[in-house]
């Protein structure tokens, strides 16, 4: 019982990190062009 | 849950006659379809970030767009354009995105993102509980998975109830109703069950109803997102603009919005007239097969009457504007569109006709069974939990997924063949079209012309006409190179070479004078063919070549309408070209019903025709004069060669040069529908045997969530194959 006080917290946590990474990914254009982001890395920006 | 939730895309997009303005605050948004490395990203962002006013350019390879800032200036949209195409990219304006729509797209995905979150969790919960968790931790559990469950259902379940509550207000039960009652009632009985520390809640399945069917939800969505991205990616007939000759003679690249009756436009050879108009100077061929079906060039001179679209062949052309913006023959025609997408009468949606008989039955089902327990001495609490088990194990998921899945596979397997789908709903009216009709030029036929004296002509004669056509781009004369090029002839070197508009060519052809043109150009007595459909070639010395034409059906034509025939179809061929070659075309196709010279008024008038008799009508048009025709169509297809308001009226897009396209979109379209149906009744028949097991009181929660995710992998299976195979 008292290890699934522990657990639980723990997966849930675990979970919800998963679920803002996702939705900070979203939210910041990285899924608006997939096949472009695979080309562009292959591409050296001029700085 | 296939609700019209989501407006119709259709004959909102793309308004030619939209005013475009180098606004330094909106984005410049062009579609490039020539990008399709990452090498073009790099070198076209380089090219565009290069010019001064311009503060950031994106490249977008998937949708194969750019996006550029400005950062003020004067700089237009034509200049960067003209940057593209020095580093070799065709570009197109395209409408700027609406805000509204990308965020809602985002808005789908995040919800669906938190529904799957907590049906994970809830569920991992659940298994724990099902697997013998007792008293004080069972509890403990339950607890848990209300706190995910009712906030994630609370923002999952938003988009189901607003559109369930809509239906309602309109006075009608859509598929969203039952929907968002399994969802309240499955919450609110497990809130009220956990409370008192009972063993049954039913919150893993409330939330991975919402998951599964946010997932129909965001596929219908991406299917209509991805079709029109790629249909705006093809280009615009209308110009943005056009070169105007002031008064003090100088020209002036003007926007189309300020062009003005009056206004001397000039067109170079491959521009597009912007605005009805009168020739005042110069003479040359126009190419009118757009704007009326006209299939060969039209020789104009001043006096001549153009309207809004017209193609110009030759440089040199002036036109006086008479009637521009919304006076134009162009915007009659949208008007005429818009009129005639109002008369058509809305086919119900497979969807919502299962939703109608559906919606009533579960909830009536639901009741019966609340009812009877009650009668048979059950507790009020006990008779509850049976009914919420019913309500969710009829599971309205299976058919929620049974339409969206099944259109968005087909919708991918036709984008794949190159034809785009701008609505899942025109599939299942393509699925029950008994006509079909044709517009001839540019539909049936390629829009080229070819050769149709091949045999008389002999290879030398050939080969020196060629040689002086290699330096027009005349159709004639790309006709006479093609077929040069065709039998592997090499052209003799050419020198003074001049074009005359509407004339022909005439120079040196291995040092003697030749030319290649209309009769009267070359000297040489008229024959009698009529005007575009034949030229000459002649030299000093008297060597002569006459070269007839006509415009070439496309190659699978004639199986695709024998095809037609034989499935039943009646196809059917309405054109605006001239009645004698209409008739040509269409009986030697074969066709049930043919007429020629019609105006677009006409070809409305015929549709609706067929249509009050009870026909359901394909038509399958490109110019300008059908739009209106494919508005009125039950359901409409158009080439990508076609105009932009023939592509925005039609409900289907195929590009490439077979016109196999529309018969193998119906016959998708037709398997589409069985899978639908099939769907349907798996759905039925599943609910046939979990109903009455529900409805006695033997489900549990862990059987409602067998049931539901095994009857939507069901149905998804079973949409899946529609996924490629033969026709």
């Amino acid at each position: 019982m008292t290890n699934l006080l522990l657990l639980i917290p723990a997966a849930l946590f675990l979970g919800l990190l998963g679920l803002a990474a996702f939705l900070w990914s979203l939210r910041s254009n990285q899924y608006d062009d997939l096949d472009g982001e695979a080309e562009r890395i292959l591409h050296e920006e001029p700085l | 849950m296939t609700d019209a939730a989501i407006p119709m895309m259709s004959g909102q997009e793309s308004r030619p006659e939209a005013r475009r303005t180098p606004a330094q605050d909106a984005p410049l948004r062009l579609a490039i379809p020539g990008m399709n490395c990452g090498g073009c990203v790099a070198s076209i962002e380089a090219a565009v970030r290069a010019l001064p006013g311009v503060a950031d350019a994106k490249a977008n390879l998937t949708r194969k767009t750019l996006t550029a800032e400005w950062t003020g200036g004067d700089l237009g949209e034509a200049a960067v354009i003209a940057a593209l195409a020095d580093v070799g990219f065709d570009a197109f304006p395209m409408d700027a995105v609406d805000p509204d729509d990308d965020a809602e797209r985002r808005d789908l995905v995040m919800r669906m993102a938190v529904a799957g979150f907590a049906s994970a969790n809830v569920m991992l919960l659940s298994v724990s509980v099902w697997s013998g968790a007792e008293a004080a931790t069972r509890d403990l559990l339950h607890w848990i998975s209300a706190m995910i469950a009712v906030p994630a259902a609370a923002f999952a379940g938003r988009p189901f109830f607003a559109s369930a509550l809509n239906g309602l207000r309109a006075g009608r039960l859509n598929m969203d109703a039952p929907i968002s009652v399994a969802v309240i009632l499955a919450v609110g009985v497990s809130i009220a069950e956990v409370w008192q520390g009972g063993e049954d809640a039913y919150f893993d399945a409330a939330v991975m109803l919402l998951f599964l069917l946010l997932i129909g939800r965001w596929l219908d969505r991406t299917m209509r997102d991805r079709a029109r991205s790629a249909a705006q990616a093809l280009g615009r007939m209308v110009p943005s603009g056009a070169w105007v000759l002031g008064t003090d003679g100088a020209r002036e690249y003007r926007d189309i919005a300020d062009i003005r009756p009056g206004d001397a436009v000039q067109l170079s050879a491959g521009d597009r007239l912007p605005a009805d108009g009168i020739v005042r100077a110069g003479k040359g061929t126009v190419d009118a097969a757009l704007v009326t079906g006209e299939s060969h060039p039209v020789i104009v001179s001043p006096g001549s009457r153009l309207d809004a679209g017209i193609l110009s062949l030759d440089a040199g052309l002036t036109v006086e504007a008479t009637r521009t913006g919304e006076d134009t023959s162009l915007a009659e025609i949208m008007r005429l569109c818009a009129a005639a997408e109002d008369r058509k009468s809305r086919l119900t949606r497979l969807a919502d006709q299962a939703a109608r008989i559906y919606a009533p039955a579960v909830h009536l089902i639901a009741l019966v069974t609340f009812i009877g327990w009650l009668a048979v001495g059950a507790s009020a609490r006990d008779a509850l939990l049976v009914a919420v088990a019913v309500l969710i194990v009829t599971c309205p998921c299976a058919l929620g997924l049974a339409v969206p899945m099944a259109q968005a596979v087909a919708s991918g397997t036709l984008f794949r063949r190159g034809i785009l789908l701008k609505d899942g709903a025109a599939l299942e009216r393509l699925a029950k079209v008994d006509r079909v009709v044709f517009d001839k030029t540019g539909v049936l036929t390629g829009g080229a012309l070819s050769i149709t004296n091949v045999e008389a002509l002999d290879n030398a004669a050939l080969r020196r006409a060629m040689s002086l056509a290699l330096h027009s781009t005349h159709p004639l004369a790309k006709a006479i190179a093609d077929l040069g090029q065709a039998r592997a002839l090499e052209g003799f070197t050419a020198s003074d070479i001049v074009e005359t508009a509407g004339e022909g060519l005439a120079g040196a052809i291995a040092g003697k004078q030749a030319r290649l043109g209309s009769a009267a150009w070359c000297g040489v007595p008229d024959t009698g063919v009529q005007t575009g459909l034949a030229c000459w070639y002649v030299e000093e010395d008297g060597l002569r070549a006459e070269f007839r034409f006509e415009d070439s059906l496309r190659v699978d034509a004639g199986a695709v309408v024998r095809g037609m025939t034989e499935a039943g179809l009646r196809p059917s061929l309405l054109s605006g070209d001239r009645s004698d070659a209409v008739t040509r075309v269409g009986s030697s196709l074969g066709m049930a019903e043919i007429a020629g010279a019609l105006r677009p008024e006409d070809k409305i008038a015929r549709v609706e025709a067929w249509q009050a008799s009870g026909e359901s009508v394909l038509m399958v048009g490109d110019g300008i004069n059908d739009a209106p025709a494919l508005s009125a169509a039950t359901v409409s297809m158009a080439p990508s060669s076609g105009s932009d308001i023939g592509r925005t009226a039609s409900d289907l897009v195929f590009t490439g040069e077979r016109l196999g396209a529309v018969t193998e979109a119906w016959h998708l379209a037709r398997r589409t529908r069985r899978v639908i149906l099939q769907n349907f009744a798996l759905a039925a028949g599943y609910n046939a045997i979990a109903i009455p097991i529900a409805a006695l009181g033997y489900a549990g929660p862990l059987v409602a969530a067998i049931a539901m995710s095994s009857s939507s992998l069901l149905v998804t299976l079973n949409a899946l194959r529609l996924n490629g195979g033969a026709s």
